[in-house]
């Protein structure tokens, strides 16, 4: 099985307010966090305050989505029905802060292809409901 | 009177209901097992017993068995008269409500806190296998929370988390798969001398390269075995514990410090997890040292964990944890530091924490029988918990 199969299930986040710039942004091909303009810091998950400067004044801002393999897993545990192993499961850090992480699938490159410190790029995978998962590829060209 | 407010309290009873895969009990009956045992053997009577302490609570949400019996159930069952009484999740990891008692005590809430972990995923769980966080909600089911952040992408158990953590230890220090693999043939040695493990018969390395992937690096040997238990104990205000049976095992010092980010993928250093700050006030809180302790009962939920207490306690160097278990002779029952005597959830059965805990008492008794670390133990080590939740306690029989 390929390592990018679209799993037939994927569990769902329940989309809010406070979250939806994250889910909905693939809509628009953008990976958009809230930001604080004010210590120019950006913040996820989601909070009413920047954590750092605690300045109330949060705005949301796309990042470029690209990002780097932080550490990974490839998974052969059937946890969810309908979402059938292997996948990769990856923790990736976006280039534009270095504690800005998330927790991702690594797609379009084998399992055995996974190294820590890739450069990877967001592509989006359309769900339901308006929601776009962020998942990660290899960067074309890059050196693995 | 020591600042240091656990130094007031001390084990006086444990206890330990059968222990087993699929025992088809009612959780509550293998809890007042446990219960009343804690209390004979602490010498009292349940009209004693003025505090009553548990981790997580009642609690049912997308955990089959995660929970046997909660504070209300057992003070009712009992009818326990209470002066305090605290259960919950929000804890620095299960021995986090050991850690409660502690506090009641040295506070003056309460003399005798009975404190108990009831677990019966192995019969709740039935025959279909470990499934994930969430997938028995259905269709309609949307994550929320924390794990909105990763159950979309199919991380639905802390397998796939702390694999995680393990990886990037690998990367980081080069630790490999068959240095890790020591925590599981180490525990299986052990849990050989235990008549009350689980898994008993040999596991040789060749074993446990062979077993299937979890989620690398985790193999099925990293991942400890759900059980039906319940274990309690009676922590005592040491005023009240001298007149107890057995010698009083005092608290010489706690940690339950998190300073990093509660989360289990946002933390700094997933290489360290929340046991680095747990650790770091334990030793801050006594003038013993890891040199001093003479046997080390560590959780090992996944192997990864009991290695990272390890190095966190400081038994080793950040990042030596592979070479320090490698081949098993420095955590035997006669190295450097006899690690989870029992044979730990790995091969003794996931107690949750507190199997950890009753392991310790028996050893500073002098009761672990045919795997019983040799020199009169006096120190023991207690950790429990993962990620982002952890606490330890250092007992000391005096």
């Amino acid at each position: 099985m390929s390592a990018a199969a679209k799993p037939s299930f994927r569990l769902l986040p329940a989309v809010t307010p406070e979250n939806e710039h994250f889910w909905r942004g693939g809509a628009a091909g953008e990976l958009r966090f809230l930001h604080c303009a004010a210590c120019d810091f950006y913040v996820h998950p989601p909070a009413p305050r920047c954590p750092r400067c605690l300045s109330p004044e949060l705005g949301v801002r796309a990042v470029s989505g690209r990002a780097r393999l932080h550490t990974f897993t490839v998974n052969h545990q059937p946890w969810i029905p309908g979402f059938d192993p292997p996948y990769v499961v990856a923790i990736v850090e976006l280039v534009e802060q270095p504690s800005l992480r998330l927790t991702t699938n690594l797609v379009g490159c084998p399992p055995e292809a996974a190294r820590i410190g890739m450069p990877l790029r967001v592509r989006f995978e359309s769900v339901a409901d308006g929601i776009f998962l962020p998942l990660f590829e290899p960067e074309p060209g890059a050196a693995g | 009177m020591s600042r240091f407010g656990e130094r007031q309290a001390a084990i006086t009873g444990i206890g330990q209901s059968q222990v087993g895969r699929r025992l088809n009990r009612d959780p509550l009956a293998l809890t007042l097992d446990a219960c009343l045992e804690a209390i004979s053997d602490a010498g009292l009577r349940r009209e004693d017993i003025d505090g009553l302490s548990t981790y997580p609570g009642a609690f049912s949400a997308g955990a089959p068995g995660f929970s046997g019996a909660g504070v209300t159930e057992v003070q009712d069952a009992l009818r326990l008269e209470l002066d305090w009484y605290s259960g919950g999740l929000e804890q620095p990891g299960q021995l986090g409500s050991i850690i409660n008692a502690c506090a009641a005590i040295s506070a003056g809430l309460a003399r005798h806190v009975l404190c108990f972990r009831t677990v019966w995923e192995s019969t709740a769980q039935g025959g279909g296998g470990r499934r994930g966080i969430g997938s028995g909600g259905g269709g309609g089911f949307r994550a929320s929370g924390a794990l909105q952040w990763t159950l979309p992408f199919g991380a639905a158990s802390a397998a796939v988390w702390i694999a995680m953590m393990a990886q990037r230890h690998f990367h980081e220090y080069g630790t490999t798969r068959e240095q890790l693999a020591w925590i599981a043939l180490s525990g299986r040695r052990h849990a050989a001398l235990n008549p009350r493990a689980v898994y008993r018969e040999p596991l040789s390395l060749e074993d446990y390269l062979a077993a299937r992937t979890i989620s690398t690096p985790f193999c099925l040997y990293d991942c400890d075995v759900p059980v039906d238990g319940s274990t309690a104990f009676v922590v005592s205000r040491a005023d009240a514990a001298r007149d107890a049976p057995h010698p009083p095992l005092g608290f010489e010092a706690v940690g339950c410090a998190i300073r990093g980010r509660p989360s289990w993928d946002q933390w700094d250093d997933l290489t360290t997890m929340a046991l680095r700050d747990a650790s770091a006030m334990l030793w801050s809180r006594t003038d013993l040292r890891p040199g001093d302790v003479d046997v080390a009962e560590l959780y090992d939920g996944f192997s990864f964990i009991a290695l990272c207490w390890l190095e966190a306690l400081g038994f080793c160097g950040k990042g030596e944890g592979g070479p320090f278990v490698a081949g098993g002779e420095r955590i035997g029952l006669r190295g450097e530091i006899p690690l989870n005597t029992h044979g730990g959830q790995l091969s003794a059965g996931r107690l949750h924490g507190y199997g950890f805990l009753h392991e310790a008492c028996l050893q500073l008794r002098g009761a672990g029988g045919d795997r019983q670390v040799p020199g009169d133990p006096k120190v023991a080590v207690a950790a429990a918990g993962g990620g982002p939740l952890a606490g330890c306690v250092l007992l000391r029989r005096d």
